[in-house]
């Protein structure tokens, strides 16, 4: 099966659940920014949950379908069309051959994810068909998609269409958004103040946001308690000397604008961190637009862990309700 | 040297053995970070070593937080006896140090930098107190450099110089990153040398440019056809002043698939090397004589 596309969106780019195991050579792990949505969208199809769909970011792509197959259309709300009659998200879809598959504007959220029964089957690099850029490395040529490609398709298992998560088991950011925090890493370089004020204060997401990470501004400048800078370490008091970076760590170079690193993140640098964005909360990061207001919520390792089991639980209840 | 063990977030346990940057915190990270991986500890899914510190992450779901600090922690006092050798190698990498392309980038971003004036060597040589860039360059290619750490971005290295600290050539990064960087520039930041290893943003200073590719993904590069990433921590590499003439023969030899990087098979000793540095590194160069 073959998928045409007709026109890519804004960026459109192939993502499964990601890499792991070259971030020590730099190489992250990338994959899904919502890993939540895309489960939930394979599920919908009959796909493995770790298959390889779309992430489109803001606007969608025009899609040709050569063969019948079964959509899903999750994450962000945007609504889905096929030859223009406006289907559910949330929802698995048919779309028969010679059908396009189409986008309305965006109503809420950062990034949908398209599941298509088969699975995207473009070949796998170190064991991954998600898109890094930087690297060169999955996707199509490793890069996002984009008009005239020729999307190959796995075969699928045949599945009802109109299988759907019910609203109560979906999950996106809230108004503000929450996002958790466990304070680590070198959360010590910040005075007391600093600390209170970074949970503090009102925050909200600036223009430079992507897979790579996400950027907050509106905070406070956060001070650092006074030290002689080690050696190697810059002369800046946010400098540190080049260490490994966390998933979901929390820089501030200069003490001004918070940056979380995300699927795509660089894997090292000079900048210290103030702590992580828990697991449970990491897929919510990439649901939010520019100047979404955000609050950072300071939680312990035991909270941290409810929210983790609370985020399988419901994936789990999901699994259930689809049988 | 005091140990610092921290959470990142509930996936990472991040483990700092010095503030500041050392050989001796170095090796310590290295074969720390090794005791780890020997120990095969179900759940751990990726184990990064780094300058002077190192990250584990792991799966909460198959170990829990504390149960894996304290696995960890407990490994400790094998770094500590732990030999201060290493079988390594030495690799030469050959360096264009004031060329075109960085000159034209270094240009570009002038108003992000210390010395909007001058260019990126001037700038370094004079603030570490050469006379010249000349004299400068001399300084950053004639001992060679350990590889401490891989990352950043793909397959990217950073590198300390085999000198003892009041030699260490020490220059900031730029006042605000470039968003351009040539593919092999060598860089410069803090004490660490690095390599670009894709094009990009960057904000250490930029001296030259190697024709050696470095990281393929397509593995279509002769030395790169088994692993698409050339360098990992523990690399020992001297720097090869080259002129354009040598640049483009490389550059031809690369891309023809013919190019084979010199390359030495070494032990490194820690004590040996702090008891004579430059007796230690002669040694270390004089083995790419065989190469």
């Amino acid at each position: 099966m073959t998928l045409k596309i007709l026109s890519p969106g804004l960026s459109t780019s192939i993502q499964d659940l990601g890499r792991p195991g070259y971030f020590h050579l730099g190489i992250p792990i990338g994959g899904a920014m919502d890993r939540f949505a895309l489960r939930c969208a394979n599920m919908l199809v009959g796909n493995p949950e770790g298959a390889a769909g779309f992430e489109v970011v803001f606007m969608g792509p025009e899609i040709e379908f050569m063969q019948d197959a079964l959509v899903a259309v999750t994450g962000a709300d945007l609504p889905p069309k096929v030859d223009g009659d406006p289907q559910p998200i949330w929802t698995a879809f048919p779309v028969k051959k010679g059908q396009t598959l189409s986008f309305d504007f965006l109503k809420s959220g950062a990034r949908a994810y398209i599941a298509i029964s088969g699975g995207i089957d473009t070949p796998p690099a170190l064991g991954s068909r998600s898109t890094y850029p930087i690297g060169a490395l999955g996707g199509i040529e490793g890069r996002a998609i984009q008009a005239g490609d020729m999307i190959p398709v796995g075969d699928a298992d045949a599945i009802e269409p109109g299988y759907s998560v019910p609203e109560s088991l979906r999950r996106g950011p809230g108004t503000p958004a929450e996002l958790r925090v466990l304070p680590g890493l070198y959360w010590h370089r910040l005075t007391e103040k600093a600390q209170q004020g970074f949970f503090a204060d009102d925050w909200s997401v600036a223009p430079e946001a992507d897979r790579m990470g996400y950027r907050f501004k509106g905070g406070s400048p956060l001070e650092f308690v006074d030290r002689e800078q080690p050696f190697g370490a810059g002369a800046d008091p946010s400098n540190i000397v080049d260490g490994c970076y966390s998933y979901g760590s929390i820089q501030v170079p200069g003490g001004l604008e918070p940056i979380v690193l995300h699927r795509d993140a660089v894997s090292g640098g000079g900048y210290f961190t103030l702590g992580a964005i828990i697991s449970a909360d990491m897929d919510l990061i990439g649901q939010l637009q520019p100047h979404t207001p955000v609050k950072f919520r300071q939680v312990d390792m035991d909270q941290a862990l409810t929210a983790r089991r609370a985020r399988k639980d419901r994936l789990r209840q999901i699994r259930t309700h689809l049988g | 040297m005091k140990t610092r063990y921290t959470y990142g977030g509930d996936e990472h346990i991040y483990v700092e053995m010095d503030d500041e940057m050392s050989l001796d915190a170095f090796f310590k990270s290295l074969s720390m970070s090794n005791a780890v991986r020997d120990a095969g500890i179900d759940g751990v899914t990726e184990i990064c070593p780094a300058n002077a510190s190192f990250q584990v992450k792991f799966d909460p779901d198959v170990i829990s937080p504390d149960q894996m600090m304290e696995r960890i922690r407990n490994l400790e006092h094998k770094a500590e006896d732990a030999d201060k050798r290493l079988k390594t190698r030495i690799i030469e990498i050959p360096v264009y140090y004031q060329d075109p392309w960085t000159h034209e980038t270094l240009m570009r971003f002038r108003e992000r930098h210390q010395d909007p004036d001058g260019t990126d060597l001037d700038y370094a040589a004079r603030i570490n107190g050469y006379d010249s860039a000349e004299a400068f360059i001399e300084a950053h290619h004639a001992q060679p450099w350990f590889v401490s750490m891989v990352g950043f971005v793909a397959g990217l290295p950073f590198l300390y110089q085999l000198v003892a600290r009041d030699k260490q050539l020490q220059v900031p990064k730029y006042l605000r990153p470039r968003t351009d960087t040539p593919k092999q520039t060598v860089g410069y930041g803090g004490c660490f040398s690095c390599i670009y290893s894709v094009r990009g943003a960057g904000g250490y200073q930029m001296f030259g440019i190697t024709p050696m590719t470095i990281f393929d993904p397509t593995q279509q590069v002769s030395y790169l056809r088994d692993f698409m990433v050339f360098f990992k921590p523990g690399d020992i590499v001297k720097w090869k002043p080259i002129d354009r003439a040598e640049y483009d023969r490389i550059l031809t030899e690369v891309e023809a698939g013919t190019y084979a990087p010199r390359i030495a098979e070494v032990d490194f000793d820690l004590d040996a090397f702090n008891a004579d540095m430059t007796g230690t590194n002669a040694k270390l160069m004089e083995a790419l004589n065989d190469a």
